[in-house]
């Protein structure tokens, strides 16, 4: 297991890349620590991927440099870096057995056939399969698949990091569950440093440890899952993250006091826009941090979603679209009206999150 | 369990390098090492293409060189180009109608068959993708049976099946013999090309209130146009290139081109230049289509199944 | 697919059948009525029963043809399909060499049959053609008019120029549909190239491999225009295969007995390579 450097890495597909947008991953700075598990959480196109790939060294980035353990590997080939990656659809070896497909990455090495008996026998157990040693990997399920495509990588114990892009995406959703949760148990019981790519908020959130969310080439926030819920840094992070997103309306600040057409919110702080910041301001809040009842700003509701644990209410203040939870047994009151919890608030300067102060 | 020798070998293979250290004690670096370039291409892998395309070049390109020389220059001094390029040889074949009209009866049946074979395969091919019928697999296999069939065996019946019906020597003769063959042919083709068109399609088109034919016309001929496409083009290749049934039933008056090559090598022997224009003409109609099918060539001549 | 029952298709059929009939049945009919009859001119025939199989059974010349057909259809796949397999296995990717690559390797396959012959014919020779002058000159005795092994080695070498592209395209239609992430895995697996091909891209290329086998097997098995072009058969008869056998003997020699019932043969046997390959195809095309 390794800690992995990634240093002022920028990637463009293009052979003469000028301007930022020529570049799909603009600049990623950050470690991955040993035995960590992280996901990239990001939409379709963010560049969440080809990080990934230059990781595993199936591309070379067009600038800065990759560490594992501090040893410089960014010339090194996907061979050499000795990781392990899990494709989005299955990998394996149509022809062989369950059991020649585990054994194949240890053979290539040349391990002995004694330590890849005995290596291989310990990876069916640890991913399940043991009864399917001697079939042939043609006629199993897509979870059975990529259960072996992780196998893989978890039979050679001195790889430097597994990496997954996307593999749940073929699996029917039932089996979604039971994969992740072997996958966290797995990470549990080895500590392998695991690197985990998805655009579902709900796979990043209960896989890892570190969610690093991307978007448009950069990294826009590093942290724990509740750390994203509470305090997205970008208002992205607030859209993407949660379900429903994060409510945002531009506001007026003044002081401690913020201003959406009529109506004044109290804020925790006074937040520490930077003087003579011209961009426009705007006010996030969570829909599980506004509180709909007969008390505060007065809401026309539209429309309420019940999801079976809670309720969604959608509604409009000031002409703009909010939405709030509630309880499943709560009820809509006759003349709605919403307050915003302060802990919840979260102000926002040309998208960026500004600190509060006292 | 499979692919045992092959291991036995690579392990040697390993072994060797690492000479007398055990395998399982191979630090990191060393198996990072061993691992370098392993599985890369050879950096010389367009060697082979280029190789294999001089190859397939060389001949043809003799061909063309002896085009462009005069017999006495064929005959004379050997050279790997025409020292005096001449296109007499191309004139002789554009203004002596015996040569031209070789091509425009070879184009005129080719033409022929290419329209009929297509035309009686679409039905049938779109029975064989969505259908199941009495006798639907013997049917097809019989049709294969008739793409497979040597033309060998097929050359004395039909001329005296097109004698009894006067049709020897026209045009229309050989294309409904080339039919033989190209029938199959497009049949397969096209049904591989109809097979990977969702059903739900049609379906979808029914419920739409389309009637078969414009459902047909206007929904799914679009979506099957690049394999009617290359349909055309194998019916129309199988026919310019197959020349043995070809000639047996035409004489004079739709003779094909390819047939009048064979009879002038006998005839006066020794035209080469002439021959190797006329050679070199009947490279060329191939070559232009070609490109307009070269992502489907294989599909084609895999009958459809790739 | 699944494929609903209606008998009513058997119209949409119906045109194909037609023709194909006029164009095979009556004409097979012909033969098999020819290959029971004997004449002595004069439009009169009588009743001659199975003489004639018998007696291209028991003809040492008939049996030679087939086995140097056989012999002839086995080099040519030995050469042709390990051959087209390498070098589709080092075709480019992509760019401006792809297609470029196709349409000059599918060149041979769109030159008329007889002009392949021709373009041979006169590449071999000694006295005007590249290769030939170029084997003399370099002290090798080669002639293909005189030498029955040189006139082989001649016929193979145009078959392998003329169809070994069949084989490198279905090989390459194979590969390109491997996707990115097999290679991807073999590299982090540390595979070696030999084991990429063996246990990613030839099962990949399973199937078309099965096509073009069977497809060269019996075109070469068919084999007309091309050696009678270039070699008439000779010199003697070591390069008369079955189809050159069977028009020498049919339009040649007008035997049209004895023909026929070579035809009828000749076309068994086709019929039994066609079953293999139809039946090898449709559990292939179930197993997918």
């Amino acid at each position: 297991m390794a800690r992995i450097d990634v240093n002022h890495v920028r990637h463009s597909y293009l052979p003469n890349p000028q301007k930022d947008a020529d570049f799909a991953l603009r600049e990623v700075h950050h470690t991955f620590e040993d035995g960590g598990a992280y996901a990239l959480l990001g939409p379709s196109g963010c560049g969440k991927t080809t990080l990934l790939n230059i990781i595993s060294g199936l591309l070379h980035p067009s600038h800065g440099e990759l560490l594992f353990n501090g040893k410089d590997v960014t010339n090194l080939s996907t061979q050499e870096r000795n990781i392990a990656q899990v494709f989005q659809f299955p990998v394996i070896y149509d022809t062989m057995t369950v059991y020649d497909n585990l054994a194949f990455p240890l053979r290539n090495r040349g391990v002995p056939e004694a330590d890849v008996d005995r290596k291989v026998r310990e990876t069916l157990e640890m991913i399940d399969l043991a009864s399917w040693a001697k079939k042939k990997a043609r006629g199993l399920t897509a979870d059975q698949k990529q259960k072996i495509s992780l196998g893989r990588g978890l039979v050679r114990s001195d790889v430097n990091a597994i990496l997954f892009d996307e593999p749940l995406t073929v699996i029917d959703p039932h089996m979604k569950w039971v994969l992740r949760s072997q996958l966290k148990q797995l990470h549990r019981r080895f500590g392998y440093t695991m690197v985990y790519v998805t655009h579902d908020q709900t796979e990043a959130l209960t896989f890892a440890d570190q969610v690093v969310v991307m978007y448009d080439g950069g990294i826009v926030q590093i942290g724990t899952p509740a750390e994203l819920f509470e305090r997205p840094r970008h208002t992205f992070v607030g859209y993407f993250i949660g379900s429903p997103g994060m409510n945002v309306m531009p506001v007026a600040i003044e002081g401690k006091t913020a201003t959406i057409g009529s109506q004044r919110i109290e804020l925790p702080g006074a937040p520490r826009t930077a003087a003579g910041n011209s961009g426009a301001i705007e006010l996030g809040i969570r829909p599980e941090y506004v509180r709909l009842g007969r008390d505060g700003m007065a809401v026309k509701v539209s429309k309420v979603e019940d999801l079976g644990r809670h309720k969604v209410v959608r509604a409009s203040l000031e002409g703009r679209e909010i939405a709030a939870v509630i309880g499943e047994d709560e009820s809509v009151p006759a003349e709605p009206k919403v307050l915003f919890d302060p802990a919840g608030i979260n102000i926002y300067a040309d998208s960026w999150r500004v600190e509060m102060g006292a | 369990m499979s692919g045992a020798n092959e291991r036995t070998t690579r392990q040697d293979r390993v072994n060797e390098a690492v000479s007398d250290e055990l395998a399982s004690t191979l630090s990191q670096d060393q198996i990072a090492r061993l691992m370098r370039r392993r599985g890369e291409e050879s950096k010389f892998w367009w060697l082979v293409p280029t190789i294999y395309i001089i190859f397939l070049m060389l001949p043809i390109y003799w061909l063309v060189n002896m085009s462009f020389k005069t017999n006495q220059e064929i005959l004379g001094a050997f050279s790997l180009w025409p020292k005096n390029p001449t296109i007499a040889n191309y004139m002789v074949i554009f203004t002596d109608p015996s040569w031209y009209k070789g091509y425009i009866n070879s184009i005129i049946y080719v033409v022929m068959n290419m329209v009929i074979s297509v035309s009686v395969a679409l039905p049938a091919a779109y029975a064989f993708s969505r259908y199941r019928f009495l006798g639907d697999k013997h049917l097809f296999f019989w049709l294969l049976t008739n793409r497979m069939a040597p033309p060998a065996v097929f050359a004395l019946p039909f001329f005296q099946l097109y004698s009894a019906f006067g049709l020897i020597d026209t045009h229309i003769a050989v294309a409904l013999a080339h039919c033989l063959f190209n029938v199959p042919l497009a049949v397969w083709i096209l049904e591989g090309f109809m097979s990977g068109v969702p059903k739900e399609i049609d379906e979808t088109a029914y419920i739409d209130g389309y009637s078969f034919p414009r459902f047909f016309l206007k929904i799914f001929m679009p979506l099957i146009a690049s394999g009617v496409g290359v349909a055309c083009f194998f019916c129309f290749m199988f026919s310019w290139v197959e020349l043995l049934i070809a000639r047996t039933l035409t004489t004079t008056a739709a003779k094909p081109i390819a047939a009048i090559m064979t009879r002038t090598v006998s005839a006066s022997g020794l035209d080469w230049g002439v021959l190797a224009a006329a050679g070199v003409l009947t490279i060329l109609p191939g070559a232009l289509v070609i490109w307009f099918v070269r992502n489907y060539i294989a599909k084609g001549f895999a009958l459809g199944r790739v | 697919m699944e494929k609903t029952w209606n008998n009513k298709a058997w119209f949409m059929v119906l045109p194909v059948l037609l023709l194909v009939a006029f164009s095979a049945v009556i004409p097979l009919m012909t033969v098999v009525n020819y290959s029971v009859q004997d004449t002595f001119g004069n439009n009169v025939f009588f009743w001659n029963g199975s003489d004639w199989f018998t007696e291209i059974l028991e003809s040492e010349r008939f049996w030679l043809s087939m086995v140097r057909n056989l012999i002839f259809s086995f080099i040519i796949l030995a050469i042709e399909v390990p051959l087209g397999i390498f070098i589709a296995l080092n075709m480019p990717k992509k760019g401006w060499g792809v297609p470029v690559c196709l349409v000059l390797m599918a060149l041979p396959l769109l030159i008329p049959w007889n002009v392949v012959g021709t373009i041979w014919q006169v590449f071999g020779r000694i006295d005007i053609g590249l290769l030939g002058y170029t084997l003399s000159a370099l002290g090798f005795d080669y002639n293909y008019v005189n030498d029955p092994t040189d006139a082989w080695v001649t016929v193979i070498l145009m078959d392998v120029w003329h169809w070994t592209s069949l084989v490198v395209l279905l090989c390459y239609a194979g590969l390109v549909s491997i996707p990115d992430a097999y290679y991807q895995a073999a590299k982090i697996d540390g595979a070696s190239r030999w084991a990429i091909f063996r246990y990613i891209q030839l099962p990949k290329m399973n199937r078309v491999l099965l096509i073009a086998v069977l497809l060269r097997f019996m075109d070469s098995f068919m084999i007309y225009t091309e050696p009678f072009v270039v070699t008439g058969g000779g010199p003697g008869n070591s390069t008369t295969f079955l189809s050159i056998d069977l028009v020498k003997i049919a339009i040649g020699q007008f035997d049209l007995g004895p023909a026929a019932a070579m035809s009828i043969i000749y076309f068994l046997i086709i019929l039994l390579l066609s079953w293999v390959f139809y039946t090898v195809m449709t559990n292939v095309d179930a197993e997918r």
